[in-house]
Formats: structure tokens, C-alpha cells, sequence
């Protein structure tokens, strides 16, 4: 894998799918360039890329598949570029969701599962979508989580919930009534379901290390 | 497991907040985005602006105070007051907040609730509710009553049913503010704040009555909150949000204690 310089604009992918300057404003806050853009010649020439998004995984993949951001995605993931997906983002990375029984990118081998609607902990009943702060026990040596404290939480709003074919794939795990996969990590390509940009300090340091991020998973 | 979620609330009126807060030194500070910035560096979860004006000026001001905010703080933050169409929401969500809460104008118009929640998803509507005790009666079975326009009108209808009518309207959260508790710093209403979480799937967040931190451990246990309002027990720095958080950690709430 090629190291790439942290210089160069950070694109920001838009689809249609939600408010995406809550990200920018957090890379802004960081001194990192960015661009929200659905032009894939400029996202071309994004050094990185943040692939955000809130919404139902039906209606991103009718929208990435009539722009054609759809094979734009799957090609800078195999060109080694650094790629963030976050929340949607990240769900429709996999093959499948369970919501609107949506095929998705297939980038990543895994499906997109519901919670069960009788989640409970505790003989407590869990209300769903999961929403709030929740802790993310992060694989160690990555180097988009590097120095994020032990126990360190992050901000959730979700009902989905990836689930990677391979475990190993698997870079980060919450409890929520069940244990699962908050975040995936695989080569040039990192995924959280979190919402970094809104989780205060730690959430503020995986952007930063994603911006100096050279795309490889060994440290 | 989620964490309970502590979220100072603060009102402003013309840009301003409505009270000045004393800070370290003692310093009064009206502007609410250094007062954001403040609770969120003590570790806030969340934090509700309250916009109290009522002109059309007063409200382009506070749009540009939501876009400071959103650019000096990086957690959820909510914004109520005088939203009483969709693109009232959606200048306010597009200037960066993450939720917005209607409580009067949604007592007026329960659709806008669901053209809410159809334009931006249930996650972005909160529903806010001025709720008083009364003799329960056939109309008001569960002996809780809506009132609207900060509390002063009655309206006779019946706080759980129109609780329950808002989560299926799209409502995806309930922030219920209990007027007989608040400004009492006596505690919050636990039986309120109980009976309404147990009969909603959605998160409940307790307002009115905080005066001190065994008062938040109360709600967020027998009251089975999901979160608690506080204000002027952290306006006053009776309190600052971390010692909260110590005390609730300490006591063994679920507390998100590293920010």
C-alpha cells in the first residue's frame, strides 16, 4: 500500500443523505480541507475520503447508484485511498442491509442486521434505535485509534447494526443488549457506526488520525 | 450499555442568555456559545438552547448563534422555541443542530410532528411537554395534564395519551418538564418521569426540579429517565457538570465519565 501525504482535500461524500457539514465543520475545527461534493472528478482528486451519511440504507443505494458514486466507491477503495465511512456510510459498505432489504455496495464481505425488538439487559427492556453515548472497545496498533483512551464513549443513532462475515474484520465492539460490531477495519478502509464528529474530544481524534492516516492497517 | 445523559439547558432570548452565568473569576457571561463551550470542556452529553424570542430579527439571531455553537462544540445539541413549521426546522438543522423540540406548536398541530420526522428523520424531533398534576378524570386518566405556552394554558388533555400519540406520530424523543417541580430545586418528578418512560419506547429525559445531584440519581433511576435537564444547579456553579457526573458514577449510574 502506498503512504500518501496528509496534504490534499479531504472529500466528503454527498448523496443525498442527510446533513453532512456537521463533518466538515469538525474537520474545519481540525485545520483539515475539505470539500462536500458529489463530483466524483473532484473526489478523484481527494487525497481522502469521508463517506457520512444518516438516513435509510434504500433510498443511499437508489441515490449512489444513479450518480455512479456507487463504482466511483468500490474503485477508490481498491486504489488504496484512505476511506472513512461513518454511520449509513458504513452500513452500506457491506453486502446487504436488512433495512428496506437493500443490496448494497458489497465492498466489504458482511450484512446490515436490525436489532431484535426484544433487545433487553438486565430484565430491562432496551429501547430502539439505540441512541446516546455507548463505549467502543477499539482494536489496539490501528492508527486511526491511536491514543484513544480505554473506555473512551461515542455518540450512536442507529436501529442497523453491521455484521462483517469476518470477525477479524471487526475494529471495534459495543454492548447494546447484545455485543456488536461499532467499528470495521479492513486495509485502506476504516468504518464506524458512531458518529465521530459529534463525540467530543475522542471522536475529534479519529478524524485527526484518519487526516494523517497512509491508508495501511499495520502501525 | 448507553450512558444517562446529563444536558445543561440554556435560554436565550435576542442572542443572549436570559441570565448571565457566573463563571471561574466570577465573570458574568451572556453569550451562550462561550457558556456551550464551557459545559461541553466539563462534559456535558448533550446540551438544549431554549430560544425565548419572539420576533422574526430575534430569530435570524439565533440562527447564527446555532451555526457559532455548532462550530465550537462537537456533541449533539438540541434547539427549541418558536419552530412551528418545517423549514423553521430546517434552518435550524441546517445551521447545526441535531435535534429540534416543539411543544406548544405541536399541541396546536400534532402533523408537524410527522412532517418532521418525514423530512428529517424521527431521531431529529424532540417533543417537549409542560406537564401539571391533576385529579385524575375520565378525560384525564393517568392524572397528568398538557399545559402550553410555558405553562400557562391548560388545554385538558391528558399527558401520557399524548405522549403515546406523539411516538407514533414520529416523535423520537420526549423531553417532559414537570411545571410543578420546576424552579423548586426540590427534585424532579419521579412519578411523572416514570410512568411516561414506562409507557413509551422511546427516550425520556427528565426537566424540572434539579437542585442537587442525589436529585439526578433519583430520576435516572426510580424514574427511569434516560436523561436529565439541569440548569440552574450548573448555571449558579453550585455544581459544575463533572462533580455531577463524579457523584452519579460513584453511585454506580452508567456515566460517560472520559471526554
Amino acid at each position: 500500500m502506498k503512504d500518501r501525504k496528509r496534504t490534499g482535500m479531504i472529500g466528503i461524500v454527498d448523496y443525498r443523505a442527510g446533513n453532512l457539514t456537521s463533518v466538515a465543520r469538525a474537520l474545519a475545527h481540525l485545520g483539515e480541507p475539505c470539500v462536500i461534493t458529489s463530483d466524483p472528478r473532484i473526489l478523484d482528486d481527494a487525497g481522502r475520503i469521508i463517506f457520512p451519511g444518516v438516513g435509510a440504507a434504500g433510498a443511499a443505494m437508489a441515490n449512489l447508484r444513479e450518480t455512479g458514486l456507487d463504482e466511483h466507491l468500490r474503485k477508490w477503495v481498491r486504489q488504496g485511498k484512505p476511506v472513512l465511512g461513518i454511520c449509513l456510510g458504513t452500513q452500506v459498505i457491506f453486502d446487504h442491509s436488512e433495512e428496506d432489504d437493500t443490496d448494497c455496495l458489497g465492498i466489504v464481505p458482511g450484512k446490515v442486521r436490525r436489532f431484535p425488538p426484544d433487545l433487553g439487559s438486565g430484565g430491562q427492556r432496551l429501547k430502539i434505535p439505540h441512541m446516546g453515548w455507548n463505549r467502543v472497545a477499539l482494536r489496539k496498533g490501528h492508527p486511526v485509534f491511536a491514543g484513544i483512551p480505554e473506555g473512551a464513549e461515542f455518540f450512536f443513532v442507529h436501529a442497523y447494526y453491521p455484521a462483517p462475515a469476518d470477525e477479524t474484520w471487526a475494529a471495534g465492539w459495543t454492548e447494546y443488549g447484545i455485543r456488536f460490531c461499532s467499528a470495521v477495519a479492513r486495509g485502506n478502509l476504516v468504518a464506524v457506526q458512531f458518529h465521530p464528529e459529534k463525540s467530543g474530544r475522542p471522536g475529534l481524534a479519529i478524524l485527526a488520525n484518519f487526516c494523517r492516516w497512509g491508508g495501511s492497517d499495520a502501525q | 450499555m448507553l450512558s444517562k445523559r446529563i444536558i445543561p439547558c440554556l435560554d436565550v432570548r435576542a442572542g443572549k442568555l436570559t441570565k448571565g452565568i457566573k463563571f471561574q473569576g466570577n465573570i458574568d457571561i451572556g453569550d451562550p456559545v462561550e457558556v456551550a463551550r464551557e459545559y461541553y470542556e466539563q462534559g456535558a452529553d448533550e446540551i438544549v438552547f431554549y430560544d425565548i424570542t419572539a420576533s422574526a430579527e430575534g430569530r435570524a439571531i439565533m440562527i447564527d448563534v446555532v451555526k457559532r455553537v455548532a462550530e465550537t462544540i462537537f456533541i449533539p445539541f438540541s434547539v427549541g422555541g418558536g419552530i412551528r413549521t418545517v423549514d423553521d426546522m430546517r434552518s435550524v438543522i441546517l445551521a447545526g443542530a441535531e435535534k429540534v423540540s416543539v411543544n406548544t406548536e405541536a399541541v396546536k398541530n400534532p402533523a408537524l410532528i410527522a412532517e418532521g420526522a418525514m423530512a428529517f428523520g424521527s431521531q431529529c424531533i424532540v417533543l417537549g411537554m409542560d406537564v401539571r398534576k391533576v385529579t385524575p378524570t375520565p378525560d384525564m386518566p393517568s392524572g397528568y395534564e398538557m399545559v402550553i405556552h410555558g405553562g400557562r394554558t391548560p388545554t385538558g388533555i391528558d399527558a401520557l395519551g399524548w405522549a403515546k400519540e406523539a411516538e407514533r406520530l414520529g416523535a423520537g424523543e420526549i423531553c417532559l418538564n414537570s411545571i410543578d417541580a420546576d424552579g423548586t430545586n426540590d427534585g424532579y418528578e419521579l412519578d411523572l418521569t416514570a410512568l411516561i418512560s414506562s409507557h413509551v419506547g422511546i427516550p425520556v429525559i427528565a426537566s424540572g426540579g434539579a437542585g442537587k445531584s442525589e436529585h439526578l440519581f433519583d430520576v435516572l433511576t426510580r424514574g427511569k429517565a434516560d436523561a436529565a435537564l439541569i440548569a440552574s444547579m450548573v448555571h449558579y456553579r453550585t455544581y459544575t457538570i463533572s462533580e455531577i457526573k463524579g457523584f452519579l458514577h460513584g453511585h454506580g449510574v452508567k456515566t460517560r465519565m472520559n471526554w
